[in-house]
């Protein structure tokens, strides 16, 4: 569906079904140089069990109209804007990568809106390489082979999607390939820049899922690890042999642990 | 810091879309001879048919085994993702019947596989697609010849039979301007010689008979989807852009941007027209594609040495290789196909058709038969077998005499080869 947020027009997806804000809403926040697209494999579940569905193109990216926000914390109160476009009090946050700094984010700074977060291949704080930031800022092309070089575990780059017939390692680095020239260098240099991750690990309060992949090379597996320890109550999940790209290498790990955790923490409508 | 990379095209050759076996460790991969899949339960079965999950319902849908295959060709071709199929016109109608409906338009080279020129010429006219022909070296014809409902753009990468190389940036810019896409049959050439998706084309198929599979033993083709085209900003694609009654209401461009024609052409075209791939010839293909580098290597190589043998032959009107200085593409080729323009080629003989089936009569060690892309060499009089249905003058239009011989360069010594070929030629003199 198309809406306004900040008066731009953003499309969101709502996995296949039309969106309902009178059942529990989980929003999917996509990572840098991507859209909604990358949670296909888990958002269609979802929205066919009992949740309301809402996978934005952040500003910027994918069909959405505006420019990239500059910051962690600017998106966050974006999600919390798009909440509130829709009437929406409370929901589950579902980040990867940037997208879970912000999920992040949200849960200490928006505690009332947010009723519980799952933070997907995730690092706080998330320095980004100067390499990989100077590749981003002049080189494009480069700085995406890199990410999506890094983005796949061993196993990863052998494909074996589960999705019959699709080269994951080509369908990760086409659908970076679609975002418009410099996104990916602001969307980088947010994450590089976000200082308020002591902060925000601190104040979260909501229940917390930590999912990380033992072979992620984008976000280190120890630093998750650390992260999980360091907000009160978090569960971690350590997905063996699975990369930063984990949605699609490992995706029924990946849903069936989202699954899991938001029906403890957020049950679905029956 | 080193560049980081992923691995290359010899090693992709082997690897992609397949690790050793998890449950018996098989190296090879395990041909899946199954039509059907056991659901672990009823939730997940609703799961898999309603795409909440990824995995295998059907043969006739998808296969573990053919997946591999898939995600091979795939990451060789530098696309998204492929579809096995029964053959590669299976393939080309799977393209064709995934972007269009009735009353939709084509424009393609004149210089076509016979069964592909078929279907577009007298069959597809029956469902209400209509197809310009048009000489692929003129670009102004191509770009004169598009309707307002043209859907596609098709030509293969070396025109059948007179190897004329395909200007894949131009005819794809061409395409473009139009808000279509470029498909591109590249069986001549398999992604070890070109990549037409890396060249501006969207779609690439192969008829996975030939140079892929390598034995002559197995048919199937190969659509690789490209996930460059942008479906919704064309406007065209109402099958790839709108809701679609038969699955779900799913719009695919929306469920996935870069990979929407393949998810219909599988969930639609694959289900409903079932054109599918066996389980066996997928393998028996993949067993091909793991020596297709060297394999294409040789071929190139024994190529050349044919060609310059028939260059230089008294009983030889003119040779069709791109490589050659006269071919009307030579510099085309050089700049799109560095590697060689493959082993299937064009001569002609002085003596018109007796001599050239006296050619055909005396030689031993290739093999008259209507196939190219073998382990084994092959030849064939194209005026006698695979355009006979064509009149002279569509025939010579699209580069075919009376005494021209096709002849599939093999893998067999280059010496023996043009001691067979002397022999034919030594018989055409005499006709």
């Amino acid at each position: 569906m198309e809406l306004s947020v900040n008066d731009h027009n953003t499309f969101v997806y709502t996995g296949g079904k039309p969106f309902s804000a009178d059942i529990p809403t989980v929003v999917f926040i996509h990572g840098a140089q991507q859209d909604h697209s990358c949670w296909l494999l888990q958002s269609r579940w979802f929205a066919h069990h009992g949740y309301g569905v809402l996978a934005p193109d952040l500003p910027g990216h994918g069909r959405s109209d505006g420019t990239p926000l500059t910051s962690v914390e600017a998106l966050a109160d974006w999600i919390v804007a798009l909440l509130d476009d829709l009437g929406i009090q409370r929901a589950g946050l579902i980040g990867h990568s940037m997208g879970s700094m912000i999920a992040l984010d949200a849960a200490s700074r928006h505690a009332a809106r947010v009723a519980a977060i799952a933070l997907i291949a995730t690092s706080v704080p998330m320095p980004v390489s100067p390499a990989l930031l100077g590749a981003a800022k002049d080189d494009e092309p480069r700085a995406m082979n890199m990410v999506n070089v890094w983005s796949h575990s061993p196993h990863g780059h052998n494909g074996l999607c589960a999705v019959p017939g699709i080269w994951m390692y080509a369908a990760n680095l086409r659908l970076m390939q679609r975002q418009k020239p410099g996104v990916m260098h602001i969307d980088l240099a947010a994450c590089n820049a976000y200082a308020r991750g002591s902060d925000a690990t601190a104040q979260v309060r909501c229940p917390t899922l930590v999912l990380a992949g033992a072979r992620d090379q984008m976000t280190s597996p120890k630093v998750a690890r650390s992260l999980a320890s360091s907000i009160a109550g978090a569960k971690l999940v350590m997905l063996e042999g699975a990369g930063h790209a984990m949605m699609t290498e490992e995706p029924d790990k990946v849903l069936d642990t989202l699954r899991d955790f938001f029906t403890a923490n957020l049950a679905a409508a029956s | 810091m080193a560049e980081p990379k992923s691995y290359s095209f010899d090693t992709l050759s082997l690897h992609a879309g397949q690790v050793p076996d998890t449950q018996y460790g098989a190296r090879a991969t395990p041909i899946y001879l199954t039509t059907s899949f056991v659901f672990k339960s009823p939730d997940q079965a609703a799961e898999l048919f309603n795409m909440e999950r990824g995995g295998h319902l059907y043969s006739r849908i998808s296969n573990p085994t053919n997946a591999v295959l898939e995600e091979r060709i795939a990451a060789l071709e530098g696309g998204v993702g492929a579809i096995a199929t029964a053959s590669g016109q299976a393939a080309l109608h799977l393209a064709i019947v995934t972007l269009m409906d009735g009353g939709s338009h084509i424009v393609a080279s004149r210089a076509l596989y016979g069964g592909s020129h078929n279907l577009l010429e007298y069959t597809l006219p029956r469902f209400g697609i209509a197809t310009t022909f048009v000489d692929p070296r003129d670009l102004a014809a191509w770009r004169a010849a598009i309707r307002p409902e043209t859907r596609l753009l098709f030509g293969e990468t070396l025109g059948n039979p007179g190897l004329d190389v395909l200007d894949i940036p131009s005819v794809a810019e061409i395409a473009h301007e139009h808000q279509v896409p470029l498909l591109v049959d590249a069986t001549f050439t398999t992604p070890y010689l070109q990549r037409p998706l890396d060249l501006g084309a969207d779609l690439v198929y192969h008829s996975a008979t030939k140079f892929l599979g390598g034995h002559g033993i197995a048919i199937g083709g190969l659509l690789v989807d490209g996930g460059v085209f942008d479906w919704e900003a064309s406007g065209k694609f109402p099958t790839l852009t709108e809701p679609y009654a038969g699955f779900h209401g799913m719009d695919f461009a929306e469920e996935t941007p870069i990979a929407a024609f393949q998810f219909r052409a599988r969930r639609e075209g694959l289900r409903d027209f079932g054109a599918c791939m066996s389980p066996m010839t997928a393998f028996q293909i993949l067993q091909g594609i793991e020596t297709l580098p060297l394999r294409m290597a040789r071929h190139v190589e024994n190529a050349r040495k044919v060609v310059a043998h028939l260059v230089a032959h008294a009983a030889v009107a003119n040779v069709a290789y791109p490589e050659l200085p006269g071919h009307p593409d030579h510099a085309l080729a050089q700049k799109l196909l560095p590697k060689g323009c493959g082993s299937v080629f064009s001569f002609t003989l002085k003596g018109g058709r007796q001599a050239g089936k006296k050619f055909i009569e005396a030689l031993r060690v290739f093999s008259h038969l209507a196939n190219v892309g073998d382990a084994k060499s092959l030849v064939i009089h194209p005026a006698s077998t695979t355009h006979f249905r064509m009149p002279d003058e569509a025939m010579v239009a699209a580069g075919i005499h009376p005494g021209t011989i096709r002849l599939s360069v093999g893998l067999e010594d280059a010496d023996d080869l043009v001691e067979d070929l002397n022999r034919g030629l030594a018989a055409a003199l005499k006709a």
